[in-house]
């Protein structure tokens, strides 16, 4: 709670003081969201998106598999045949590796989802070209901007969550698994679940930048 | 939110005390072990658990003394284990579980030192998981002002000690205050840690840990009835944390007979309810002595009490994420060595009657 209070407390109280320092001398106006927006370049909003995308999704795979991965090594030392069957809960690539998944489930699940994080990024960057400067503040390349930056944080947000998910879910499965054996599959179910959250975000992220533009001149 | 971060520290010890609690007896393994003729047979059958060949290399006759040595030894190994490999806070909760131990070790010493036993006898039946470096030292106590300078000071018992400090001189009587006085300091303590560190650990431990304080508490009052134990110093003796406080534990402390006993714990906990039952029922029909009552009444609600124990400390194992798995699995196996001690004596007395006198974990 100590960090929670100090990370909130800190900013806000920051902000407080620079913004009634602006009100008070008499320069409220020099706070333009607006202004802030259209000056600030559109490299800046798409760069950061792609950026946010994968490296979210990387730390919701990396949480995930360390969850669910303490729990499968614990559980393997009594019930060693946990392991393989498992690792699924981490990986991302779903279609490819089907035949695995029903192997490998737990650590493949959590590893899927830096590949989402993965995949978006590489479409996000495509649209990634460079331009003289003068050409580059127009509707357009505004707007890929924006749907980038929206775009991957939206990616990055769910496949962290999702990361998340699929790490707690397949540590209890792990588990569960290694109690009873018969549990495996019921549980592969509950992590199905938890991991196609993450092509949610893949979806909507994959909407948003679609109607995105390369960055072109005039 | 413990999930987010419990297994850093302790994801992988949880996965392997899970694993060696799926290696507790079963209702099968017991009902094959109830089979057995003799000693020779009871060590096979053990020999396919997860005990393994722990008595392959005892030489024959194994005694039942032997069998519960070598089955404690086993819990302690894996204790061991688990501590060597834990960081803080659950280093210091196992720590915890092991003066429970420690007191009782103290105890056992002083009272045999009390009854000028022999000191090495006394040591070897200490509780391994109890032991402590200044431990001999305790045979020379002979009050407690000395017991506590000489040896108890250096000790994670100490502050333990200080509400005893004023009883001066041992006799038996006193050392049963001390024990008790030392267990309510030592659950208090234990389950102040428990809710410090929150969450389901909080939640658990403090229901387990209750549980034991009202039992201390009803045994207390009932072995207290017919000795020359106050009222005011056996309420002193009640833990403060359990079910029963502070209603409860008042009215216990003004209690006169078991009848009493019995009408307070079923108006306070509906839980404790049906402990009384059976005691009462069995004492009217076949006893009509009041000591072979009393006795039976006892056993009886010591019976209740094991059987309760055994479902809190199981419904640990259904919450992942918390520290009370590896107090209950110490607890669980604690209880399984009793059972196969049992049957292991009962097969040896020839006593089939009662053979199955015990409380099957799973």
């Amino acid at each position: 709670m100590g960090y929670l209070a100090y990370s909130v407390a800190g900013p806000t109280s920051v902000a407080g003081i620079v913004g009634l320092y602006l009100l008070l001398t008499g320069s409220g106006e020099s706070f333009n969201v607006g202004r802030f927006l259209e000056e600030s370049s559109p490299y800046l909003w798409a760069m950061t998106g792609i950026g946010l995308c994968i490296g979210l999704s990387v730390l919701g795979a990396a949480w995930g598999i360390f969850v669910t991965g303490a729990s499968i090594l614990g559980g393997g030392v009594r019930a060693p045949r946990i392991r393989t069957k498992n690792l699924i809960r981490c990986a991302g690539k779903v279609y490819s590796m089907v035949p695995i998944l029903i192997k490998y489930n737990s650590i493949i699940f959590c590893e899927v989802v830096a590949i989402y994080g993965v995949i978006m990024s590489i479409v996000f960057s495509s649209k990634v070209v460079s331009i003289p400067e003068t050409e580059l503040y127009t509707a357009s390349n505004y707007y890929t901007g924006f749907s980038l930056f929206w775009g991957g944080l939206t990616v990055g947000t769910c496949n962290l969550l999702c990361g998340v998910a699929v790490g707690i879910a397949g540590s209890t499965a792990a588990i569960g698994d290694a109690a009873d054996p018969t549990l495996f599959v019921k549980i592969l179910i509950i992590e199905v679940f938890a991991s196609i959250m993450g092509l949610f975000g893949l979806i909507v992220g994959l909407l948003v930048s679609g109607k995105a533009q390369t960055f072109e001149g005039l | 939110m413990e999930a987010l971060f419990f297994n850093v520290n302790t994801g992988y010890l949880e996965g392997i005390v899970r694993g060696y609690k799926a290696g507790i007896l079963t209702q099968n393994q017991y009902a094959s072990l109830t089979q057995c003729e003799t000693i020779e047979d009871f060590r096979m059958q053990l020999s396919s658990t997860d005990y393994g060949n722990f008595l392959a290399n005892e030489p024959l006759p194994i005694s039942t003394s032997t069998i519960n040595d070598k089955a404690t030894q086993i819990l302690v190994d894996q204790f061991n284990h688990l501590r060597n490999n834990s960081v803080e806070p659950l280093s210091t909760f196992l720590d915890y579980m092991t003066y429970a131990y420690m007191i009782d070790n103290v105890i056992l010493l002083i009272t045999g030192t009390l009854h000028e036993r022999d000191t090495h006898e006394l040591l070897e039946r200490c509780h391994p998981l109890g032991v402590f470096d200044t431990m001999p030292a305790l045979c020379v106590a002979t009050n407690v002002e000395e017991l506590y300078q000489s040896v108890l000071v250096e000790t994670p018992l100490a502050p333990y000690f200080r509400d005893c400090l004023s009883a001066s001189d041992l006799d038996d009587l006193n050392i049963e205050i001390i024990r008790n006085t030392l267990y309510k300091a030592y659950l208090e303590d234990f389950h102040a840690f428990c809710l410090s560190v929150g969450g389901p650990t909080a939640d658990r431990m403090s229901r387990i840990l209750q549980f034991e304080a009202d039992r201390r508490t009803i045994n207390i009052t009932i072995n207290s009835f017919g000795t020359e134990l106050s009222k005011e110093q056996r309420a002193r003796l009640y833990p403060v944390i359990g079910r029963l406080f502070p209603d409860g534990n008042n009215a216990l402390a003004k209690a006169d007979d078991p009848e009493q006993v019995k009408l307070v714990c079923e108006n306070m906990v509906p839980e404790y309810r049906g402990f009384f039952d059976t005691s009462s029922s069995r004492s009217n029909g076949t006893a009509t002595d009041e000591l072979a009552t009393s006795a039976a009444y006892a056993a009886a609600l010591e019976n209740n009490f094991f059987q309760m124990e055994v479902n809190l400390n199981k419904e640990s194992f259904l919450q992942q994420f918390q520290y009370s798995v590896f107090y209950s699995y110490i607890k669980l196996k604690e209880h399984e060595i009793r059972s196969i001690g049992w049957i292991a004596e009962c097969i040896a007395q020839n006593a089939r009657d009662r053979i199955n006198d015990f409380i099957p974990i799973f």
